[in-house]
């Protein structure tokens, strides 16, 4: 690297592209895979385990995330919410990814189009799930 | 390293013949997960209630206790693929080589607690 030229041209990067929907789905799929990955496999499996131990494990589970009256906390809301958006956010852009994969969705319109989908379709069915659990 | 003919150095290095084993085996899992985490969601939806009883007595079901295993390898496989390629993007050097080890430590303890506690349930008789 002796003949380094700080002049040089560099390979484009983030800074010079201007933000679209493609770009926001690529980072939250890996920040809903890593989410889940961390938070939502302890919290699986500290259920999966607490009903494994008995009654008394499964109600310090269900007391960290209720109030006394059997209804959601703030943190429940937040962990339920928060899981479930990014569970369907995460399945619907690997839905996404399947297509690329095979080679389609790449014209511009389709895949700005593709990306803003998932989008919706991960709110609507985050919705979707918390209006039957509350109608129940 | 440094010795032998050419073709013998780089044998049995990089990527040579399993290449795409990696992300064929996380888009095989991504299709498994597909289909059991609709089925995980479904199936909590569809409870009849979230007490002690009502979910012990669910858990215990061979209908239950079946795909919840296989939801935990087949997610657990597929995010610890995906973590990996995290740790990849972001870690360098020594670091890379600490949270690999980490992340398999936590993805195998993790996963041998959630494999357990599922066959206790289903293998016991009525609620504790």
């Amino acid at each position: 690297m002796a003949s380094r030229n700080p002049a040089r041209p560099l390979s484009p990067h983030l800074q010079v592209y201007k933000w679209g929907p493609h770009m926001l789905v690529s980072i939250l799929h890996r920040v809903t895979g890593s989410g889940m990955a961390t938070v939502g496999s302890l919290l699986l499996v500290w259920w999966l385990a607490a009903i494994a131990s008995g009654d008394q494990a499964y109600a310090t589970f269900v007391d960290v995330f209720t109030t006394d009256t059997g209804g959601l906390n703030i943190l429940g809301y937040i962990v339920a919410v928060g899981l479930t958006l990014s569970l369907f956010q995460h399945m619907m852009t690997g839905i996404r990814h399947m297509v690329l994969d095979i080679g389609a969705g790449y014209e511009l319109k389709r895949n700005k189009m593709g990306a803003l989908a998932t989008m919706v379709a991960s709110v609507a069915l985050t919705i979707v799930f918390w209006l039957y659990m509350g109608i129940k | 390293m440094g010795s032998g003919t050419a073709i013998g150095r780089v044998r049995g290095l990089g990527s040579a013949k399993h290449g795409a084993h990696h992300w064929w085996q996380q888009r095989l899992t991504s299709g498994s997960n597909l289909f059991l985490m609709l089925w995980l969601m479904i199936s909590v939806a569809r409870m009849p209630g979230y007490d002690y009883a009502a979910v012990h007595l669910w858990l215990q079901s061979a209908w239950v206790a079946v795909p919840m295993a296989l939801l935990i390898l087949s997610v657990f496989y597929h995010f610890r693929l995906g973590l990996q390629v995290v740790i990849e993007d972001y870690q360098h050097g020594e670091s890379r080589v600490v949270t690999m080890i980490l992340l398999n430590l936590f993805t195998f303890t993790l996963g041998g607690i959630a494999l357990f506690a599922i066959l206790k349930v289903a293998f016991s008789g009525a609620p504790a």
